[in-house]
């Protein structure tokens, strides 16, 4: 099969679309998911207190 | 260093090394009078020389349990000392080079000191050696701590350090032997790019290794951004470099690709180099220094989210601007213009989000050299992706392309971003790592960030002129309606510029010169008493737990 121009732009204008608007979706909603911003602000904080720089051992 | 190794290790170490020196013993033999062979003597060479380390540590006592209790820092040492010897080598021929374009007699007359065969040592030395082993190290660095775990093992990221500088070392004494495949930014022959591939593989499991043996539930948002950076750069260099030597014995391939193929292949890995060697690795530094030392979270962790996001989808098809008006389909240069366009948004994001991050400390700025440079490369990061977005616009391309404006838009986002991002994170690391209340000389840090602003200045000024008068001069038609100006005229006209970019490279290298001996000075000096304690060089601890700074208008 050849990829013709009309393929790919079908193609981009398709799936592309969709692929780019539904991927925004997911990473906007995960990112403001009410669930999600106790562990990214613990993380932000996190790196600002490791007092004792050790590793964890368990 | 060998002592730090269990005995397992030092076999292991003794096993690659032997491997190494067969591999190199074999290029040696089959490549003879080639520079494969030559690069084959450097490998057997350096590997022997290793060997011989392995053999002379070898029956030290195994290092204590104890090691455990704290995090493996001496490979991030080495390589912060790795990536300073290349910042100074590779300045110093950058500026060499530059003068060079002043005066083209310099060249002795010796092939090697050609500017096509000096210009590849600048780049790499500064993009790959620099660059490449500051990220490496503060990646080593960071991913333990946001972890909380150690490396698994101590062998590995020597094998990652060592076996990177090697291929570095390759790329370097290759060009001057006249060994290129002519793509930029990916000059290094085949046996480099496989040996890079090996190394860089081995990189990317270190890390997932680390990470699987975090004790933290949540990834820190900076190893994001040093894994995308990991993962895209191995993709990027095996598709790039897929190509044919022309014998087992020669350093002489031939790219599979051909023609307009082989050119957007070639911008696809160099478009993606900047945003993935240049943009996400030093994004991921500054996510964890820069908070660090400035004593404050990221002004938006989600925000840091949405854009690591924006700028790994966008930056992929963004590379097809460098070929504007070429023999590339237009439908494939609108397609890289409109999403270079786009991607001003989470790039703009990254560089709000780091001067929001500093709402409430700038009289840290103000004190604080180290904290400066972070300051100051993140507005170098938001003046050279706006330049960027706005130069793959295809009429402005149209002025910009193959003038020296493109050479200055480099340089603001290389010496403004990168550079100035990595020493500051440099400076910021070298106390933490040697256990130093401080900086050898504060002073000295002070000098090196002014030296290293004036140079990026005088450099960024002198392109541009040069660059749009040059690209003016081009494009200027006389009533007959032919060029008014022979090319030989724009470069006379250049000339000063030349020279005064050539001055604005000297003041950076002056000021990374100063750096290293700083840096070399607080590891020499002893560490002082633990009660002249400066707050300006340590993370924060008790009083700002939870408890941000004052807001103007709060």
């Amino acid at each position: 099969m050849t990829i013709t121009h009309d393929l790919l732009v079908w193609f981009s204008k398709s799936f592309g679309l969709f692929y780019l608007m539904g991927l925004s979706l997911i990473v906007v909603i995960y990112a403001y998911w009410p669930a999600n911003q106790k562990p990214f602000n613990a993380a932000a904080q996190a790196i600002l207190h490791d007092d004792d720089d050790k590793p964890y051992r368990g | 260093m060998v002592a730090e190794l269990t005995k397992n290790e030092r076999q292991g170490a003794l096993v690659i090394l032997l491997a190494l020196a067969v591999t190199g013993l074999a290029m040696a033999a089959g490549g003879r009078g080639d520079p494969f062979g030559v690069h084959g003597a450097l490998v057997l060479v350096v590997s022997i020389a290793g060997i011989f380390a392995v053999i002379g540590g070898y029956y030290a006592p195994e290092p204590s349990p104890d090691r455990l209790d704290s995090y493996y820092d001496t490979p991030t040492k080495f390589g912060i000392i790795a990536a300073m010897v290349w910042a100074v080598v590779g300045m110093a021929v950058g500026d060499w080079v530059a003068w060079l374009l002043a005066y083209p007699e310099w060249t002795f007359d010796a092939a090697w000191a050609s500017f096509g065969r000096l210009r590849p040592v600048h780049t790499s030395g500064v993009i790959f050696g620099f660059g490449g082993n500051a990220l490496i190290a503060t990646s080593f660095y960071v991913m333990q701590r946001t972890s909380r775990a150690r490396l698994p093992d101590q062998l590995t990221p020597w094998f990652v350090l060592f076996g990177y500088n090697l291929f570095c070392v390759i790329a370097a004494t290759g060009y001057l032997m006249g060994v290129t495949q002519s793509k930029e930014y990916a000059e290094p022959e085949w046996y480099a790019d496989i040996w890079l591939v090996i190394v860089w593989v081995v990189y990317f499991v270190l890390y997932l290794r680390t990470l699987n043996r975090r004790k933290e539930p949540h990834i820190y948002v900076s190893n994001w951004y040093y894994l995308a950076f990991i993962l895209v750069v191995a993709m990027l260099h095996i598709v790039n470099n897929l190509a044919v030597p022309i014998s087992w014995g020669s350093a002489k391939s031939y790219s599979l690709f051909s023609g307009v193929q082989d050119a957007m292949t070639e911008w696809w890995y160099g478009h993606n180099a900047v945003a993935f060697f240049l943009t996400s690795g030093f994004l991921g530094m500054m996510y964890y220094y820069m908070p660090k030392r400035a004593g404050r979270p990221i002004y938006s962790y989600r925000m840091s989210i949405i854009s690591f996001w924006g700028i790994t989808f966008f930056y992929m098809w963004a590379g097809s601007h460098h070929l504007h008006y070429t023999a590339l389909p237009q439908w494939v240069q609108s397609l890289g213009m409109t999403f270079s366009v786009m991607l001003l948004v989470p790039s703009w994001v990254s560089a709000g989000n780091a001067l929001m991050t500093l709402n409430g400390a700038w009289h840290k700025v103000r004190d604080d050299a180290v904290l400066r440079f972070m300051m100051v490369a993140a507005v170098f990061y938001g003046l050279s992706t706006f330049e960027g977005s706005f130069m793959a616009i295809r009429p402005v391309n149209a002025l910009s392309h193959y003038t020296d404006w493109t050479v200055g838009h480099v340089h603001a986002g290389a010496l403004g971003w990168v550079a100035m991002i990595t020493f500051g994170a440099i400076y910021a690391s070298v106390p933490w790592l040697w256990k130093r209340n401080g900086m050898y000389s504060a002073k000295l840090v002070e000098a090196h960030f002014w030296l290293a602003l004036a140079g990026t200045i005088i450099y960024v000024f002198a392109m541009w002129n040069s660059g749009i008068i040059q690209g003016l001069m081009w494009r200027t038609y006389n009533e007959s309606g032919t060029l008014a100006y022979s090319f030989v005229d724009s470069l006379v006209a250049m000339h000063p510029y030349y020279i005064a970019r050539a001055v604005g490279g000297v003041f950076f290298l002056l000021g990374a010169i100063i750096g290293f001996y700083n840096i070399w000075m607080t590891i020499r000096t002893a560490s002082q008493d633990e009660t002249a304690h400066n707050t300006a060089d340590h993370p924060v601890t008790e009083p700002a737990v939870g408890v941000p700074a004052l807001q103007p208008g709060e």
